[in-house]
């Protein structure tokens, strides 16, 4: 009951948030010169008034920017994105053929950050300013300081090229014509070292806030009482630090789903992945206003989710979130 | 027969850089079944971690470094961490002080209660869900059932308190260790409480090693005393001996500083009043629930008198406090100094007046701005004034010898001085305006006895020397015996019974004054000033 409540709010909010979102991309996006056709005739190499004139009018950018506008959001209630420029094919199509590559990689980099920031930030916490906790630290730091482009092409350099152990890019190799179970090792085989990319620098930052978080923790008055409960150490780490610890990673592990995003339109281009970031970073340099639009609006749209899905984890972690009101 | 627990010639080492190089030395006492034996001390006496070492939960860097701790003829200190564990929750309980914060927020308490029967014994799940539940009974917690399944934050610290000792009693322990068990709780609670654990004690014919600071608390439970001073034992003996006839000097002081439950003779004052509360009303909503923190409060301050506002927590006397200062606003009803009604004060005309009526905070460590100099916190209101450069360093000097406080200090910064000497800068700071009106909240319950004793001595010969009229807010009846000449009692937004002092320790007609009188710990023992 409590967590119905908690989401029916939580979704009651997102949607004038998603549409306010829509707003400011939409005329932000208004502000730069030229649009979609320039870019086109441009490409064209032709400059041709009654063509453009054709074009503007096939694509509907001949109305007024409102009319555009809330032609947009009507047809957007119907999942019409419109039609992409560049592809000559509907945005929805494009997005669709691209997001499960984006949601596969950041799932498992954020995965593999959480689980393994954990581990690292309680081991560190647990031998606190002993040489593990100053060698996890040590480590922590660098992976944080430095560029995850950096570490990509590092690791092609050494996985792919040198031991070649690893593929370089792409999502799957097209030569070998696997399907079924082979299709997909040889998906995760390509999604190795771009899920890693991405997921060291969270995973420097969740190991030093588990690490920090573990260590208030534990001066807090009822680690003591669950000791002298007669608890043992191990147990009164994991039955009662561990959770309390957990709550703000997760607080943090949601604010971070969107730079996640951020961070994937970089590693897809170091690996060249056919994902959502990528998609994006063209539609940028055609002007492919639709398609940019499609794609924020669909991001906006796993932001959103994404934090619901953690507001739900946090107040069942927490009994004392107040969800009512 | 050997006793129950027997600690010989104890040490504790603190870490390199500690004020002092032991919190505990040569601290030698033994406790026998069915007694109640209290380790009284100040903050800093070490009474605190010479129990945490018996169960081995000295923060990290403190450790035992000499001595003997024999449970049932056993060296706890000799055992390593998983074997003390063992004995740890079954046959040594321990309660803490703080009930707030003893219990882990994430877990039910039925559940954490159930843990002691989960680690050390092989009962199944049913088996214990029923045990947890008889032991709630048993600790008089209504509901037991809705207990169990709460969590923390949805009981009252009472209910917690009851929740931790059942947690500690579960095993029915040969020795039950209980660190300021009472401290963080109202009286009425308080005494609830003690006599829990009293009853228990009895039942069981456990041991109980008893830490506290309040001698009050001493005479209604302890057998024998142990004081304790810097980290050494200054005297131990039986109970009545000790709090009747103590001999070492130190017992001595600490006992003379206890506030007797004793009000000076009443001598009514004429003077005219200098503040009046008139039917004053404060509500707070939250989450769609109204409560009623200030009900028709009705109150009068003479000038040169100090009027006591008395309550247990939740009572609305802090609200009432808040009120006085203008920090909340009344919904109905007015407040007068002399013949301006502050409540209806704009916010300009407010600042102008600022100055006839200050107040003191109760936390001396929080209300002081860490980053400014004291001698600036304490002329900040006379600078905004326009009062600038060698008179208002002159003035700050003036104010700090006025509160017993070396004037060459105004430099220094808030985290330089002790807790009773903070205080005495809070209180400088109030008096730097002249304010017709003092409003002290729970000016010294933060502070250890000895230390309370000399601020109360403060204010009293401030009251003489300035002819200070103050409302001095306060949990405490002791305290307010000692420095009020009237009392007004609050209970849910209201007060319930208003008179002098005199009259109203000794003899209350309100049932709920009376219930609180008979909850002062230590109420039959003669001691104290």
């Amino acid at each position: 009951m409590r967590i119905l409540r908690l989401v029916l709010r939580r979704l009651s909010l997102s949607i004038p948030c998603l549409g306010i979102i829509l707003a400011v991309l939409f005329f932000l996006l208004q502000l730069a010169p030229g649009d979609a056709v320039d870019a086109l005739i441009g490409q064209m190499g032709t400059s041709d008034d009654t063509l453009s004139k054709l074009l503007r009018s096939y694509y509907g950018l001949d109305g007024s920017v409102v009319g555009q506008f809330t032609g947009y959001v009507g047809r957007l209630a119907t999942l019409d994105l419109g039609l992409s420029i560049a592809y000559g094919k509907p945005v929805i199509d494009l997005i669709l053929e691209r997001l499960p590559v984006t949601v596969v990689l950041m799932v498992t980099s954020m995965a593999m950050a959480f689980t393994a920031g954990c581990v690292v930030g309680v081991i560190a916490a647990r031998y606190v300013h002993r040489w593990p906790d100053t060698i996890i630290s040590v480590l922590g730091m660098l992976v944080y300081s430095m560029p995850s482009f950096w570490f990509g092409l590092m690791a092609i350099v050494l996985f792919a090229v040198t031991l070649g152990w690893l593929p370089a890019g792409g999502i799957s190799d097209l030569r070998a014509g696997h399907t079924g179970i082979a299709h997909l090792l040889d998906m995760a085989k390509h999604l190795v070292m771009p899920a890693l990319t991405l997921g060291l620098i969270f995973f420097a930052v969740y190991l030093r806030v588990m690490r920090t978080a573990m260590v208030e923790v534990m001066t807090l008055d009822f680690m003591r009482t669950a000791r002298a409960k007669g608890l043992q150490e191990r147990a009164v780490l994991f039955r009662h630090a561990l959770r309390n610890a957990l709550l703000p990673m997760v607080t943090i592990a949601g604010l971070h789903a969107s730079s996640m995003l951020g961070g994937a339109v970089v590693v897809e281009s170091v690996f060249s992945l056919p994902g959502l970031g990528r998609l994006a970073q063209e539609a940028v340099v055609q002007r492919d206003l639709n398609m940019l639009l499609g794609i924020t609006v669909m991001s906006s749209v796993l932001v959103i989710a994404v934090n619901l899905v953690i507001d739900i984890i946090y107040a069942r972690l927490d009994p004392r979130i107040d969800v009512g009101a | 027969m050997t006793a129950l627990l027997s600690i010989e010639n104890l040490s504790i080492a603190l870490p390199r850089g500690a004020d002092r190089a032991h919190a505990a030395k040569d601290v030698s006492f033994t406790i026998d079944r069915g007694e109640v034996f209290c380790v009284v001390g100040e903050s800093g006496s070490g009474k605190s971690l010479t129990a945490a070492a018996i169960l081995g939960l000295l923060p990290p860097g403190v450790r035992a470094s000499g001595g003997r701790i024999l449970f049932e003829g056993q060296d706890l200190l000799q055992l390593s961490l998983p074997d003390l564990r063992r004995i740890s929750g079954k046959r040594i309980g321990m309660v803490f002080q703080d009930p707030m914060t003893a219990l882990n927020p994430l877990h039910t308490v039925g559940s954490q209660v159930a843990e002691t029967f989960r680690i050390h014994t092989s009962l199944g799940r049913a088996e214990i869900a029923d045990r947890v539940l008889d032991l709630l009974e048993t600790m008089r917690l209504p509901e037991p059932r809705q207990i169990a399944r709460a969590y923390p934050h949805e009981l009252s610290g009472g209910q917690r308190q009851r929740c931790v000792i059942a947690m500690a009693m579960a095993l029915e322990p040969a020795l039950l260790i209980a660190d300021e068990p009472t401290t963080a709780l109202d009286v009425t609670t308080q005494a609830q409480i003690l006599g829990l654990i009293r009853d228990l004690q009895a039942r069981r014919g456990m041991g109980v090693m008893f830490i506290t600071h309040d001698f009050g608390v001493v005479a209604e439970v302890a057998t024998r005393i142990a004081v304790m001073r810097q980290g050494e034992v200054v005297e131990q003996g039986e109970a009545a001996t000790i709090l009747n006839r103590p001999r070492h000097p130190y017992s001595q002081a600490l006992i003379a500083a206890m506030p007797a439950l004793r009000p000076p003779p009443y001598q009514p004052s004429t003077a005219a009043p200098v503040l009046s509360v008139e039917g004053v009303h404060k509500t707070y909503r939250r989450r769609g629930r109204t409560v009623a923190a200030l009900k028709d409060v009705s109150l009068t301050l003479r000038r040169g008198t100090t009027l006591g506002v008395v309550g247990e927590s939740g009572s609305g006397k802090s609200t009432l406090a808040r009120c006085l200062v203008k920090l909340v606003e009344p919904e109905q009803g007015a407040i007068r100094v002399l013949d301006t009604d502050i409540t209806r004060l704009s916010g300009s005309a407010w600042r102008a007046q600022t100055g006839r009526i200050q107040m003191v905070f109760q936390d001396p460590f929080t209300s002081l701005n860490p980053r400014r100099r004291v001698g600036d916190l304490v002329t900040q209101g006379i600078a905004m004034r326009g009062i600038r450069g060698p008179d208002l360093k002159d003035r700050a000097e003036d104010l700090f010898r006025l509160v017993g406080l070396d004037p060459a200090a105004i430099d220094r910064f808030p985290h330089e001085f002790s807790g009773g000497q903070r205080q005495r800068i809070g209180l400088a700071r109030a008096l730097a305006l002249e304010p017709d009106v003092l409003v002290a909240d729970e000016p010294v319950s933060a502070l250890d006895l000895s230390v309370q004793a000399q601020v109360l001595d403060l204010l009293a010969s401030l009251r003489r020397k300035l002819g200070l009229s103050m409302v001095f807010i306060t949990h405490d009846l002791r305290v307010a015996a000692q420095v009020c000449d009237r009392v007004a009692i609050m209970q849910r937004g209201e007060v319930v019974e208003e008179g002098p002092a005199e009259t109203l320790l000794t003899a209350p007609t309100h049932p709920y004054s009376r219930e609180l009188l008979a909850a002062v710990p230590g109420r039959g023992w003669a001691g104290g000033r």
